[in-house]
């Protein structure tokens, strides 16, 4: 049973790949800026999913972390591309 | 048991629910509506596939009765709840910035915020 | 002094909720208890003035705690689901009329304006872009404005939702 698991990774990194083109193709940075944060939230998915794949907590801990520093970094690329840095 | 019955079916709708976001982020005109279609859709794909994780959890709980599986649901919980306040905020944080930068939005109705700023 | 008795025992729990499990000895190792008691000490040092900036405790109250679980499960969920096929529905036929538009909330609180901000930006059609500091209005991007609506000055923030009234919830939980 554990196939599904990483099915559902695939799934994901496919959308990852979807997100990248926008990344690319963008026309102005708040776009790239959405793109980026995006795919933030499918790494995180991904994380957590793969977490039960391999059955290591230490995962879901690093997903945690990553969930709450990209929140930062996107504060801040937002307030650098708003003009207020 | 519950497992195997509920959790692909809470993958596929995560799954789902993330691709449309895709489909959006390619396919909308301007930033504010692409924001509405990535926000929305991979906080509630990742509510669905982490919700799989926690039934997977509780599964093996009962067949093992090992506790690392009751942290691998808490642990999982607080990432979520992480992650849905976050993705909120920074979607607002990017759209304010994106009106202050100058880009409107695109086939823009009315526009009340362009107004108050002058 | 009572917002850094607070601020340590939120992070106290946060703690404990994160590394349950880790000792022989009941539930947590004595060690981890030790070392979660001193580094919660520090972030109160450190974070004090943050939590509880008005000196206000009104959040405290158990009450209020339970409404906002019953908030977030039953209808911001519902609210949720139906913003996600919404969405989907947008993103296969195309059919968007965007705008921005001045809604006008009556919340008195910080913590209330956020977390209507929150709820708009997860809920069907609409986004929060700005705030207007001096009255408290929202100015809020919706996806699909009716026909005849962008006449309106201003709209209330509980014509933003459809199955239930957000905002009167936020304003029971937070004011």
């Amino acid at each position: 049973m554990t196939e599904i698991w990483f099915i559902a990774v695939s799934f994901l990194v496919a959308f990852i790949a979807i997100a990248c083109i926008r990344l690319v193709l963008g026309p102005t940075p708040p776009d790239r800026a959405v793109a980026l944060d995006t795919i933030n939230t499918l790494i995180v998915a991904t994380m957590i999913l793969l977490g039960v794949a391999y059955r290591q907590l230490i995962f879901v801990d690093v997903a945690i972390v990553y969930a709450l520093l990209s929140f930062v970094s996107t504060l801040y690329i937002a307030r650098y591309l708003g003009g207020e840095l | 048991m519950i497992f195997e019955a509920v959790a692909p079916l809470l993958l596929a709708i995560g799954l789902i629910f993330n691709g449309m976001g895709m489909v959006g982020l390619l396919r909308f005109p301007d930033v504010y509506t692409r924001l509405h279609a990535c926000t929305k859709t991979t906080t509630f794909g990742t509510i669905f596939t982490s919700l799989a994780v926690i039934v997977y959890a509780v599964d093996w709980f009962i067949a093992s009765g090992e506790g690392q599986y009751i942290m691998l649901g808490l642990h999982t919980v607080i990432a979520v709840f992480a992650l849905a306040v976050t993705n909120a905020t920074g979607a607002h944080a990017i759209a304010r910035a994106a009106h202050r930068s100058g880009v409107h939005p695109a086939r823009a109705v009315v526009d009340h915020l362009k107004g108050a700023k002058q | 002094m009572i917002p850094f008795i607070l601020t340590v025992l939120l992070a106290f729990v946060l703690y404990l909720l994160l590394t349950a499990g880790s000792g022989s000895t009941g539930v947590w190792a004595y060690s981890e208890i030790l070392i979660g008691l001193i580094l919660a000490c520090a972030v109160g040092v450190v974070a004090r003035n943050f939590l509880c900036r008005h000196r206000n405790y009104r959040m405290i109250n158990p009450l209020r705690l339970i409404r906002l679980c019953i908030y977030v499960l039953v209808p911001f969920f519902v609210e949720m689901a139906v913003a996600n096929l919404n969405v989907a529905y947008r993103v296969i036929t195309g059919r968007i009329r965007p705008g921005i538009m001045r809604v006008r909330s009556d919340l008195k609180t910080d913590l209330g304006t956020m977390m209507l901000a929150n709820s708009i930006t997860l809920t069907p059609g609409t986004l929060s872009v700005d705030i207007d500091d001096s009255s408290g209005d929202l100015f809020v991007h919706i996806i699909n404005i009716e026909e005849g609506e962008e006449q309106k000055a201003l709209l209330r923030a509980g014509e933003l939702f459809t199955v239930s009234d957000l905002a009167a919830w936020i304003r029971r939980i937070a004011e």
